[in-house]
């Protein structure tokens, strides 16, 4: 899950790291109140997970409480790159002397984590480590043995920080090191970590990726998703602990595994270029060992979508039991039908593997014209996809 | 003779005692593994049955082994003691761990592979989140299904689960030595290039299959492993071709960020050192068919 700014910054506030007061407002009145609160000179900074605000005009500077209106009131409600801006950060302005990088991340290949620092910070990163990658530090973290002080000072040497801010960045990268442990995150990128004109350190901006696998011990975390902007579908499928991602196409997808699904996502895309250019609808795991009432589930999300056109079950039975899957399709078609809503969109099934011959004559069984059953994966794509395309 | 795991191979269960693990146990001894006990401190001494089959209880991995000789420990406890779980069997110094389970912190994950640098790499560690191991006809640790396919000469190495079972049941006529699930997570204790390292050295391996998918580096990193290590013929497969930038797609390790990770650069890395990729699982089996009819 990544985090807004203003979710980073009171994060960085509560793990005891230099961070600007301020505070989140949805509305100009509660943007009022924060300046009220704050004194002065503050900036009025979009809440969106997109780069590039700034250009766009979503950061501004206000001096008082009637100007933090107004620039709230401009911001508040402005598409920035397809991101409705629903929330502004307000924040005190700093006296910003120098800008430097700092982040803590995983690094896949090395099994490890990476710190990344470099006193050529504000702008770029990626930039600044191809034009000069001797200013920038990457270096490796022992898992176990963490980031302790004298860590923290190689970092600080190896990157060359001025001997003047050393001890506190030194300090600042022991602190954040033990919040990205504490709130098991992923990602904390501080770009830019300024220093102040008065030779002070803080982290002015904030990069936050948190591990969802950690959700049993963070139940705060909970509190930082962001509804208004989770798809409804989604919503609905997460509370029926359903793995589902909703995509822009036409072909409801729904299979056993990440990787078959991913998979599947493929051969529809591949067998919709000769079908009209009909595409995914969806990702849709109903994962291993899936029961009836699963699998029924799942196709009463992926049916109300009214973007599908076909729906393509695509399971090959490990543990999930193939007759579990037909049966639950054959329920869940049932039990549309008895809430009165008529169910129009074709079915094509792939059923293979564990109890497949069984799966196979139940929905022989049922006799429902609208469920095709098809025994390739690729034919079974090539059917669904030609399906969606006749029902534009 | 296959890799990692054979028929004298000596497995334990930790978490034999829970739902998944006493399903998997049961299918495992069905399928002819030679599982010799399970771990629970709770339940240290006691027994349990598995279709007339009796195994022992033990306090701990250290135990097992001392009692039973086991080298294969299959790891089934919750996500919040599978760290736990993967330490002790670290500290009692076992030859292969295959953790199954799904949903482990990557901070736990990378917790204990640190711990196993640090230890030697003493222990392999198959996982987490992964299907596990299987020799056809030899021995199964995890929960791949015994029954898709016999004993044959191609290796398979998969971060999926049942795009796996989907490949063996492809080249069920021809068969397997070795099925390796590596698991689709950030951090796996087992990578591609291991897998392919061993089953070049396997004289009972002629060729393999390698299944990737979108998100990091490792497919890229196995390419120049292939180019510079793998005289077998290799045949890939990659998944994740329309799936779009930012959603992670089911495993925790599957998202494209920014330009990293995608399946045409991944595809690109193993065409450039001669591996044939396939567009769809189907025409990857059939590439391997090719290469094995050749042979």
């Amino acid at each position: 899950m990544d985090l807004y700014e203003y979710q980073g910054r009171d994060l960085f506030e509560r793990h005891g790291l230099p961070v600007l007061a301020g505070g989140v407002a949805t509305t100009p009145q509660e943007a009022r109140a924060i300046a009220e609160r704050l004194g002065g000179r503050v900036v009025v900074k979009a809440q969106v997970k997109v780069g590039g605000r700034g250009k766009a005009g979503g950061v501004k500077l206000a001096e008082g409480a009637e100007e933090t209106v107004a620039r709230a009131t401009d911001i508040l409600g402005m598409d920035i790159k397809g991101h409705t801006v629903h929330k502004v950060m307000i924040t005190v302005t700093a006296d910003v002397a120098e800008e430097y990088y700092f982040s803590y991340l995983l690094d896949r290949a090395n099994r490890t984590f990476l710190c990344i620092a470099s006193v050529a910070g504000g702008m770029d990163i990626e930039q600044v480590a191809a034009e000069t990658p001797e200013k920038v530090v990457k270096a490796p973290i022992d898992a176990v043995t963490g980031v302790d002080e004298a860590k923290a000072r190689e970092i600080v040497t190896a990157a060359n920080f001025p001997a003047e801010v050393a001890d506190q960045v030194v300090e600042v990268a022991v602190g954040l090191w033990k919040a990205f442990v504490a709130e098991d995150a992923t990602l904390v990128e501080v770009n830019p970590l300024a220093k102040t004109g008065d030779g002070k350190l803080l982290l002015l901006d904030a990069k936050i990726t948190l591990d969802e696998n950690a959700a049993f011990r963070h139940p705060d975390h909970e509190a930082l998703v962001d509804q208004s902007a989770v798809d409804p579908l989604e919503q609905a499928a997460k509370e029926k602990d359903l793995n589902y991602v909703k995509l822009d196409g036409e072909v409801g997808i729904i299979g056993n595994g990440a990787g078959l699904v991913m998979s599947t996502l493929d051969v529809v895309a591949y067998a919709g270029e000769r079908h009209g250019n009909v595409k995914p609808a969806n990702f849709l795991d109903i994962g291993g060992g899936a029961s009836a009432a699963v699998m029924a589930n799942g196709l009463e999300i992926v049916l109300s979508d009214p973007s599908v056109r076909s729906v393509f079950v695509n399971v090959f039975g490990g543990i999930t039991a193939c007759d579990e899957v037909a049966n639950g399709i054959v329920q869940a078609l049932a039990l549309l039908e008895q809430r009165g809503e008529k169910v129009t969109k074709p079915l094509v099934v792939r059923l293979d593997g564990n109890n497949a011959e069984a799966g196979r004559a139940i929905l022989d069984g049922a006799n429902n014209p609208l469920v095709q059953r098809v025994d390739t994966m690729d034919g079974a794509a090539e059917r669904a996809a030609e399906l969606a395309a006749a029902g534009v | 003779m296959a890799i990692w795991l054979t028929k004298d191979s000596k497995v334990i269960v930790q978490g034999m005692t829970g739902s998944e693990g006493s399903k998997h146990t049961r299918r495992m001894l069905a399928a002819g593994t030679n599982v010799v006990g399970g771990v629970n401190p709770r339940k240290a001494g006691q027994s349990v049955v598995f279709d007339g089959t009796e195994l022992p209880v033990f306090a701990s991995v250290a135990d097992a082994m001392k009692e039973t000789g086991a080298d294969v420990t299959v790891i089934f406890v919750p996500p919040q003691f599978t760290k736990g779980a993967v330490v002790e069997a670290i500290d009692a110094g076992i030859d292969l761990a295959v953790v199954i389970t799904e949903g482990v912190p990557v901070h736990d994950t990378a917790a204990f592979w640190a711990y196993n640098v640090s230890k030697g790499e003493r222990t392999r560690i198959i996982g987490p989140n992964c299907p596990g191991i299987a020799s056809p006809g030899a021995s199964n640790a995890g929960i791949i299904p015994a029954d898709i396919t016999g004993t044959g000469r191609i290796g398979l190495v998969s971060k999926s689960g049942t795009l796996t079972y989907q490949m063996m049941y492809e080249l069920r006529d021809i068969g397997f030595s070795t099925c390796v699930g590596i698991g689709g997570d950030p951090i796996i204790g087992t990578t591609h290039i291991d897998a392919l390292a061993a089953f070049e050295a396997d004289p009972e391996t002629d060729a393999i299959v390698m299944i990737g998918e979108i998100g990091g580096d490792a497919e890229e990193r196995a390419a120049e492993f292939i180019k510079a290590n793998v005289t077998k013929p290799v045949v890939g497969y990659i998944a994740g071709f329309t799936a779009p930038p930012g959603k992670t797609m089911g495993h925790a390790g599957a998202i494209i960020s920014g330009s990293a990770g995608t399946a045409e650069a991944k595809q690109a890395a193993l065409e450039a050192v001669g591996v044939k990729v396939g567009k769809t699982p189907t025409e990857t089996a059939r590439l391997m068919r090719e290469i094995m009819s050749a042979g």
